[in-house]
C-alpha cells in the first residue's frame, strides 16, 4: 500500500495544523471504541480528518478492555469475531485516513467558540480546536472502581488513591494495597522499597497478576519486607481526610486492625458518564438524545453515536453504531465543506473513494 | 423452567419464572430485580451481577470457574457462596433456587 498521507488532498495537510500548541482538526472523536473507529472511516471517505481521544491506553473501548477474548456473533459478515480482532480489523480499515490518537486522556472541557468551532481540553492539558465533535463514548469514561466503604470519599486524594502518579508521594508511608491483579501486584513490588511498611490485602491466596510479579511479592513476604493478608477491608478509620487504620475481615484471625496512612485499592474499572454531562448537551438517564437523520445532539455540530446516544427504537448494538457513523458523516460534511456538493458514491465503483483508500 | 427467588438485603423477596437455558442474571434483568447491575451484559467481565447463593443451593449451582473467581476479585464483600449470576445457567434442577442480592455492587 502506498503512503496513506499522500492520498489526502494537499489542503487537508494544511488544515491539520497546530496553532500555539492547540491542535486544529476537522473532527474530534471522543472514544476509540468500534463506533469511534468506524467514524474515522466514514468521515475519511468524505475528506474529513480526525483526531481521536480515549481514556484507555489502547483503542477498542469496551471490546478491548472488557472482552478482548470474548466472541461477538452479530457483526454483519463476520460470523464470529473477538473484541480484540474486531478492534484490530477496524484499525486496519481506517489506516488510509491516518487518524491521530490521543490515548490515556480524558476530555474534560468543551466550549463553543465565536467561530462555531469547539475548544476542547483533556485532563493531560492537550488542547484542540475542532469544527465538529463526535461523542462515541459508549458507556462513558472508564474510571477506577471505588470500594463501597463508608466514608471513603473523605479520604480520597489525601490518603486513598486509585492510581500512582508520583511514587515519591508514598515514601516513608505505611501503605496498604488492596487487590490481586497486575496493578495491585506491580505497585506492591514497586512501592515496597520506598514504604515504611507495606501490606497487600487480597480476598484469596490466588492472584490474577503475572506469575513473575506474584513470585517477587512472595519473596518479599518471605524476607519479612512486607506483609500479605488474606481478607477483605470492611472499615476505614481516621479523621480530616487522613487515614489512620483499616479493619480487615480475615478468614483465620477474624477482624484485624492495621495502622496505615495510605491505601491503594485496585478493583478494576467501571464506566461513568463523566464530564460529558457538563458540556451543555441535553442528557437523559446518562444518555445523549439525538435525531435519527444526522445523529446530532441538542447542540449543532456535536454528534453522538453508539451506545452513548438514545432515540426512539435505539438498540445498543455495534452494527447500529456503524450505521449512525455513516449518517453522522454526511451532516459533518455539510458543516465542514458548506460549498461542496455531497456526492453519494460506492467504495466498490468510485475511483475517487478508492484513491482515498489507497487501493488504486 | 425454574422458579428463582431473589432476596434483597432488607429481606424483600421476589419470585420469578426463569426459562431453562438463560442465566440467573438474565432472569433478574428480565424481571427488573434491583441490585443486579450486570454492567457488561453477561460477559463475565465486570462483577456487577454478584449474588450469594443460598446455602441449601450452593452445591447444585456449583463452584465458580477460574475466570469467574478472578472476576469475583472485583466484587465487594465476597463470601463462600458468592457467584456471578451471569455464570449460573438455569436448569430444571434449579427450580426453587434462592439467591441473595448483596448490599452493594461496586
Amino acid at each position: 500500500m502506498s503512503e496513506p498521507k499522500t492520498q489526502l488532498p494537499a489542503t487537508d495537510a494544511e488544515r491539520i495544523g497546530t496553532n500555539g500548541g492547540v491542535i486544529e482538526t476537522d473532527a474530534l472523536i471522543i472514544g476509540a471504541g468500534p463506533c469511534g473507529l468506524f467514524a474515522v472511516f466514514e468521515l475519511g471517505l468524505l475528506d474529513i480528518s480526525c483526531h481521536v481521544i480515549d481514556i484507555l491506553d489502547k483503542p477498542g473501548g469496551q471490546c478491548a478492555e472488557l472482552y478482548p477474548e470474548k466472541p461477538i456473533y452479530d457483526i454483519p459478515a463476520l460470523p464470529v469475531v473477538t473484541g480484540q480482532e474486531l478492534t484490530d480489523r477496524l484499525m486496519e480499515q481506517i489506516k488510509p485516513f491516518n487518524p491521530t490518537f490521543h490515548l490515556a486522556e480524558r476530555v474534560d472541557e468543551l466550549q463553543r467558540q465565536a467561530d462555531d468551532r469547539f475548544a476542547v481540553t483533556t485532563d493531560a492539558g492537550t488542547q484542540f480546536l475542532a469544527k465538529v465533535v463526535v461523542i462515541a463514548a459508549g458507556g462513558g469514561s472508564f474510571t477506577p472502581k471505588r470500594p463501597p466503604l463508608d466514608g471513603i470519599e473523605a479520604f480520597e486524594k489525601s490518603s486513598v488513591f486509585y492510581a500512582v502518579r508520583r511514587m515519591e508521594q508514598f515514601a516513608g508511608k505505611d501503605i496498604v494495597i488492596v487487590g490481586g491483579g497486575d496493578s495491585a501486584l506491580d505497585w506492591t513490588v514497586n512501592l515496597q522499597p520506598l514504604a515504611k511498611s507495606l501490606t497487600l490485602i487480597h480476598r484469596r491466596d490466588d492472584f490474577r497478576a503475572a506469575p513473575h510479579t506474584v513470585e517477587q511479592m512472595r519473596a518479599l513476604v518471605a524476607d519479612g519486607k512486607m506483609s500479605l493478608m488474606i481478607g477483605q477491608v470492611t472499615t476505614l478509620h481516621g479523621a480530616d481526610g487522613q487515614l489512620s487504620a483499616i479493619t480487615v475481615r480475615t478468614k483465620d484471625q477474624g477482624e484485624v486492625q492495621i495502622a496505615c496512612n495510605a491505601m491503594l485499592p485496585f478493583f478494576g474499572l467501571t464506566m461513568k458518564l463523566g464530564p460529558v454531562a457538563d458540556w451543555g448537551l441535553n442528557v437523559r438517564e446518562n444518555l445523549v438524545p439525538v435525531d435519527t437523520e444526522k445523529f446530532e445532539t441538542s447542540e449543532s455540530r456535536i454528534f453522538a453515536i453508539g451506545d452513548i446516544n438514545t432515540y426512539p427504537g435505539k438498540l445498543k448494538l455495534i452494527l447500529s453504531g456503524f450505521h449512525e457513523a455513516a449518517l453522522m458523516a454526511q451532516q459533518a460534511h455539510r458543516y465542514i465543506y458548506p460549498d461542496r456538493k455531497l456526492l453519494f458514491q460506492y467504495t466498490t465503483s468510485s475511483s475517487s473513494l478508492q484513491k482515498k483508500l489507497g487501493v488504486q | 423452567m425454574a422458579k428463582i427467588t431473589f432476596v434483597q438485603p432488607d429481606g424483600t423477596e421476589a419470585v420469578v419464572d426463569a426459562a431453562t437455558g438463560i442465566t440467573v442474571m438474565e432472569a433478574a434483568k428480565l424481571n427488573l430485580i434491583d441490585g443486579v447491575d450486570a454492567e457488561c451484559g453477561g460477559a463475565c467481565a465486570c462483577a456487577t451481577c454478584h449474588v450469594y447463593v443460598d446455602d441449601a443451593w450452593s452445591e447444585r449451582t456449583g463452584k465458580p470457574s477460574e475466570m469467574e473467581e478472578d472476576m469475583l476479585d472485583f466484587a465487594f464483600d465476597v463470601r463462600e457462596t458468592s457467584r456471578l449470576s451471569c455464570q449460573i445457567r438455569v436448569t430444571d434442577e434449579l427450580d426453587g433456587l434462592v439467591v441473595r442480592v448483596p448490599e452493594k455492587q461496586f
